[in-house]
């Protein structure tokens, strides 16, 4: 496992320098009238991290801290208020409308909620042929049904001719969710975002979406940004893994280094409760205090030090630098 | 690969959705019953006009006149001799069209603002409610009575005048579910595959808000039918035409009251009662089938 | 005496089509102060044993047999006056979702004082006080006693649900997936509550997950359901070693152990059985890897293997007989 090196110059696909994700908090109609100032929700403020070719980067990190606001800034689902993504050396922000649509074609998405993320009306057939007849790629019938039989094959659905007809709400959930995987890979992309793929399915079913989507990477070179808040599998599928919190990236590193060597307070806490099979009690977990605070009071200096363990005077007031602490391994706290 | 041609399988579809629509929607005895009253009438709009012999509405001179029902006149005659019987059997044809006519109409036009307005949001949102506001809150009759007057009475007119009048709440209600279809994932998947905004509106809302204005049209019908027989009876009708209403029209200003000729009184009443009650009682099965929240959990 | 013992529990749901046999023959224990883990993925059957325990089953759920004692008496007949007063003074439910249930008009300490002043008719002024007892017991500030539940994180809701389970110290618990939603931070922090509680308080605790780790942290006897049957029962430390049954070791391979090797285990072929039909037999024969002939035709009766260690599989009677 590893990613596939393709020749070429660049082996770099995907760039993100400073993207920042900014929402004006809604207030009352009262309070805007009375306060100047409208809060700002800063989702994502300042990532920066790259992809290579038939990479999989692990995005982790709980809820609030952004990861999903990154995924979606990068295909610009969600409008980025700051910072470049440059995809195959183009910046994605300046892509006019065209652009952007021929942009969607290399660059895809899986939903988390393979309930909710596909049209209940639209049969596997349609909902895979949908993206080619958006796009006008396909000139006659038989060949739009020719591609969706090999999206359908290629997601690990046998029998894709049986069906074709079927509603989402006939299938599993496992099911469910490889067809909208097949629907991401009927355009062929080059680059998808895995939003929790696996979160809302059964245990016994995650490992085989999970295999579905290294496979894939390892038969057609596609790169994945896997979104997760579960290091054990972020553990087991990724090459590298970026922590993130309250909209920054706190540390990245190998998958290997970041669980068994962490470097941040925040990666050290969430390693230690990551769940395992066995019986284990809870004493010696590093269970932090709190939650995450609400991104629109993000505090001052390092943003994790109203729950770090290890917070000293400094951290308070000034925030620490990303930088490099050991080969390839990245981190910001001042401590390390 | 041995695939099946997708042609054939849209008409399996078809059949499928069918079939299990039917199965759920024939177990509910209200839409069963409004179902056969509405054939009824609709068999009568569609062929009875060709059974009835049309010459038992021309004024003979012949035939006597307010007369109760005989074995020639099942219905009797009205005040100028004509046959009660066959007025309401080609009434029914009229009726019912306008009533449809009207009702496409305004589902034409309240789904697309509905659909509009809900998914583009903010500006085009506000102004096309305020618009929809205005046509709300204007009292329904007087408006059509109004426009009614001013256009002229024809049948025509009429028709534009009822469609144009009940679309407002059509389109709260559809913009509303709009409101709360736009935001599902399956709606941003749509996007992030390239989707444009005509696409997803026609694809991906308008499936899903089809139950609702399925449900929907039934009741806007049930009110249109109803608008046609009030504006008639009300004078605005086309005198031209024979509709369930205007006999009411009739009936009322030629003192069938005093005279006590209720066989020319009641049945057009009694058709449009039953025509708008089977509609009601078709959209309360619909509304049943369609949510699937309301049903027993035994079905 | 146990604190409570449940035999041969068997509900089954009326649909139109038939019955679906959604628990069979449950059988299972549980001390004073002990946790016991209910394991399975959706459709196990683990929510509706449990919902059975109270009757809170919808209308048509029959429980057709079973016998459950609490403190030694037999509740299965209990009729709904009994019930009344039996569900969340001595067993509590917190349900799945719980979180959302909360009133979002109404200040959360509102909705508990009320649901005390009706249950345990209690004055205004004594269920204030619980309350905020209550907010102390579960680490949230007194304070918030005050504010709506728009206010709370997710994992704060839960804690208020979990102080609402408690308000009458009931003699059991029964958290349905309390954890699921959470991130992993704030659900070790949920646990190590629960279990905190469950020791001041002696609680006996039932943990339905399909989250083999919640289990692990926090119970000391796990069962495992498949298919609305137990299929292995026992101390967690002995089960998480020594799995018996086939389904079990799927289960634990298909968890990812940091503390392991990094490969992806397959996932176990096949769907959950359709339980309107259950298959003849074992229930798991279709998918189970390890399949011989009379797993197809005879239901397995429960071997035990140790002491309080017991499964359900027609390989195990053959290694005994060997």
């Amino acid at each position: 496992m590893g990613p596939v090196n393709y020749p070429g110059n660049n082996n770099e696909l995907i760039k993100i320098s400073g993207l920042e994700v900014h929402f004006a908090a809604r207030t009352g109609f009262i309070s805007s009238l009375i306060s100047k100032n409208s809060s700002l929700v800063r989702a994502v403020d300042g990532v920066d991290f790259n992809l290579r070719r038939g990479e999989i980067l692990c995005l982790a990190g709980e809820s609030g801290s952004g990861k999903t606001t990154t995924g979606k800034a990068i295909l610009r689902l969600v409008e980025p208020t700051g910072g470049e993504v440059i995809f195959d050396g183009e910046n994605v922000l300046q892509f006019n409308r065209s652009r952007l649509r021929k942009f969607r074609q290399d660059a895809q998405i899986i939903f988390q909620d393979p309930y909710e993320s596909l049209n209940p009306r639209q049969t596997v057939f349609s909902t895979v042929a949908e993206p080619l007849e958006v796009n006008h790629l396909c000139s006659s019938m038989e060949e739009k049904e020719e591609r969706v039989a090999e999206a359908l094959k290629d997601a690990g659905l046998s029998n894709p001719g049986e069906i074709f007809i079927r509603y989402p709400h006939e299938l599993s959930g496992g099911q469910r969710q490889r067809l909208a995987i097949a629907s991401a890979l009927v355009l062929k992309p080059d680059f998808i975002v895995a939003d929790e793929p696996v979160s809302m399915l059964d245990l016994s079913i995650r490992a085989g979406i999970l295999k579905l989507m290294v496979d894939l990477r390892d038969k057609k070179g596609i790169c994945y940004l896997f979104i997760t808040h579960d290091l054990s599998l972020a553990w087991l599928v990724s090459d590298r893994i970026a922590i993130m919190y309250l909209g920054k990236i706190v540390e990245v590193g190998t998958a290997d280094a970041v669980i068994k060597s962490p470097l941040h307070p925040y990666t050290r806490a969430l390693v230690s409760v990551i769940p395992v099979p066995k019986k284990i009690s809870l004493a010696g977990r590093t269970l932090l205090k709190g939650e995450t605070p609400d991104p629109v009071n993000i505090p001052p200096g390092c943003r994790f030090h109203p729950r770090c363990p290890e917070a000293a005077e400094r951290c308070r007031d000034e925030e620490p630098l990303y930088r490099e602490v050991s080969p390839n391994h990245f981190g910001a706290c001042h401590f390390i | 690969m041995n695939l099946p041609a997708y042609n054939k399988s849209a008409l399996v579809v078809w059949k499928k959705n069918l079939k299990s629509f039917w199965l759920i929607y024939s177990q509910n005895i209200m839409g069963l019953l409004g179902l056969g009253i509405l054939t009824f009438f609709a068999l009568m709009a569609i062929f009875g006009p060709y059974l009835v012999s049309i010459t038992t509405l021309t004024i003979d001179g012949v035939t006597q006149v307010m007369h109760p029902p005989t074995s020639n006149y099942w219905l009797g005659t009205d005040d100028l001799g004509k046959d009660v019987f066959a007025g309401v059997i080609i009434g029914s044809r009229v009726s019912l069209l306008v009533g449809l006519a009207a009702t496409a109409i305004s589902m034409t036009i309240g789904t697309s603002i509905g659909i509009i307005s809900g998914f583009y949001g903010k500006f085009t949102d506000t102004l096309l409610m305020r618009f929809t506001d205005v046509f709300l809150v204007i009292p329904w009759l007087p408006l059509m009575l109004v426009m009614a007057a001013l256009l002229g009475p024809s049948l025509g007119n009429i028709i534009f005048v009822i469609g144009i009048t009940s679309w407002a709440g059509t389109a709260r209600i559809i913009r509303s579910q709009t409101l709360s279809i736009k935001e599902r994932p399956y709606v941003e998947r749509a996007r992030a595959i390239g989707s444009g905004d005509g696409h997803i509106m026609i694809y991906h809302i308008l499936p899903n808000v089809f139950p609702l204005i399925f449900a929907n049209t039934v009741l806007v019908a049930a009110i249109a039918i109803l608008s046609e027989t009030t504006l008639s009876f009300l004078g605005m009708g086309d005198p031209t035409q024979v509709t369930w209403g205007m006999m009411l029209h009739f009936a009322f200003s030629m003192g069938a009251v005093s005279f006590g000729a209720w066989w020319w009184l009641l049945p057009p009443g009694i058709c449009v009662v039953l025509v708008v009650l089977s509609f009601t009682f078709i959209g309360y099965a619909l509304d049943e089938v369609l949510n699937p929240k309301l049903r027993r959990r035994d079905q | 005496m146990r604190l409570l013992e449940v035999n041969n529990l068997t509900t089954y749901y009326k649909l139109k089509e038939g019955y679906v046999r959604a628990c069979e023959n449950i059988s299972l224990n549980l001390d004073k102060g002990e946790a016991l883990g209910l394991v399975g993925e959706s459709a196990s059957g683990k929510t509706t044993a449990a919902l059975s325990l109270v009757k809170l089953l919808p209308e048509n759920a029959h429980v057709m047999d079973g016998s459950i004692r609490l403190g030694g008496r037999e509740i299965s007949g209990a009729t709904e006056e009994e019930l009344r007063t039996i569900r969340w003074k001595e067993i509590s439910i917190i349900f799945q979702g719980a979180m959302n249930a909360l009133n979002p008009v109404r200040r959360v300490g509102d909705q508990i004082v009320e649901a005390l002043r009706i249950h345990e008719k209690m004055s205004e002024k004594e269920a204030c006080r619980r309350t905020a007892e209550l907010f102390d017991k579960v680490e949230i500030d007194q304070e918030r006693v005050r504010e709506y539940p728009h206010e709370f994180s997710g994992g704060m809701r839960q804690r208020v649900m979990i102080a609402m389970a408690i308000a009458c110290n009931p003699k059991v618990v029964i958290g349905d997936e309390p954890t699921t939603a959470l991130d992993v931070m704030v659900q070790a922090q949920v646990l190590q509550l629960l279990e905190e509680l469950r020791r001041e308080w002696q609680m006996g605790m039932i943990l339905i997950t399909h989250d083999l780790s919640v289990v692990g942290e926090t119970c000391d006897r796990v069962a495992v359901m498949y298919a609305g049957k137990i299929v292995e029962a026992g101390p967690t430390e002995k089960v998480f070693e020594q799995p018996a049954h086939p389904y079990t070791r799927a289960l634990i391979s298909a968890f990812p152990n940091i503390e392991g090797e990094r490969y992806l285990a397959s996932s176990i072929p096949g769907n959950p059985p359709n339980l309107l039909n259950p298959p003849s037999g074992c229930r798991f024969h279709e998918r189970c890897q390890e399949v011989i002939a009379p797993c197809k035709t005879d239901d397995p009766a429960s071997t035990e293997l140790s002491s309080g260690h017991l499964a359900s599989c027609h390989l195990l009677k053959r290694k005994v007989k060997l």
